[in-house]
């Protein structure tokens, strides 16, 4: 709490000169680990749903949706992770890290309707009802 | 403390690509390889972060990071746009073969 109040006592006085916090802002650097922590669990997310979901489209939900979050909150983490001092230079890095979060959240998306659309009119079908029940699980699960 | 978060997550991103490399090694359709690409190039730029962190020069590797997710976008829509209509040669000999039954 204190390095949090010395270092916008910092802001306000003297934005070149350093005040002595020795390695970064011990609050900034908890939420930034908090922050990537949730990063990798949404992309252990996306990992398991890519290996787990039966067809192309459910597939492309959990990867599309879990990769774009999860490289926004990993990247905004270790924006807050690396920053030092509050000088010009870590604004501009968290500026420019952003900017890659950025880029990605309006990329992502594109390319994975792209893909979508491509597999759509390449009639790759959806999975249905009736081949969730065809298939060797559900004859299983009817015996039962 | 930088150093052990980087690292730790380094290890983390490499050990969670390992079932999306499964897909693309084993993914059904084409359409799941390029989703696994995707996945893994979108990745490769957090990991460019990260390994600027344990270098202590962030400042660089985020341009890498750019650069990276930008050639990695392109690469998504090119080869989306290639596979669109493309028909394997089989295939459109089985629809021919169709096409002259139904005449």
């Amino acid at each position: 709490m204190m390095s949090w109040l010395t270092s916008f006592q910092c802001l306000a006085s003297a934005p070149t000169e350093t005040v002595g916090t020795e390695g970064g802002f011990l609050v900034l650097q908890v939420i930034g680990v908090l922050l990537g922590v949730m990063g990798l669990l949404f992309f252990l997310g996306a990992a398991v749903g890519l290996l787990r979901f039966p067809d192309f489209y459910t597939r492309m939900h959990a990867a599309g949706k879990g990769d774009t979050l999860s490289t926004m909150l990993m990247l905004a983490g270790f924006g807050l992770v690396t920053m030092e001092d509050l000088s010009l230079g870590s604004w501009l890095l968290l500026i420019k890290i952003m900017a890659v979060v950025l880029f990605v959240y309006l990329t992502s998306p594109t390319s994975s309707h792209a893909l979508m659309r491509a597999a759509f009119e390449d009639d790759e079908l959806p999975l249905t009802e009736d081949d969730l029940r065809n298939s060797k699980r559900g004859k299983r699960r009817k015996k039962r | 403390m930088t150093h052990w978060f980087a690292i730790i997550m380094g290890a983390a991103l490499f050990t969670l690509m390992i079932p999306v490399i499964y897909r693309i090694w084993v993914g059904p359709t084409s359409f799941d390889r390029i989703l696994g690409v995707n996945v893994i190039g979108t990745k490769t730029a957090v990991l460019l972060v990260v390994i600027g962190t344990l270098f202590d020069r962030v400042e660089m590797f985020v341009d890498f990071a750019i650069s990276y997710a930008l050639l990695n976008f392109v690469g998504a829509i090119v080869i989306s746009r290639y596979l669109n209509r493309t028909i394997s040669l089989k295939d459109m000999e089985a629809r021919e073969k169709e096409g002259a039954r139904k005449r």
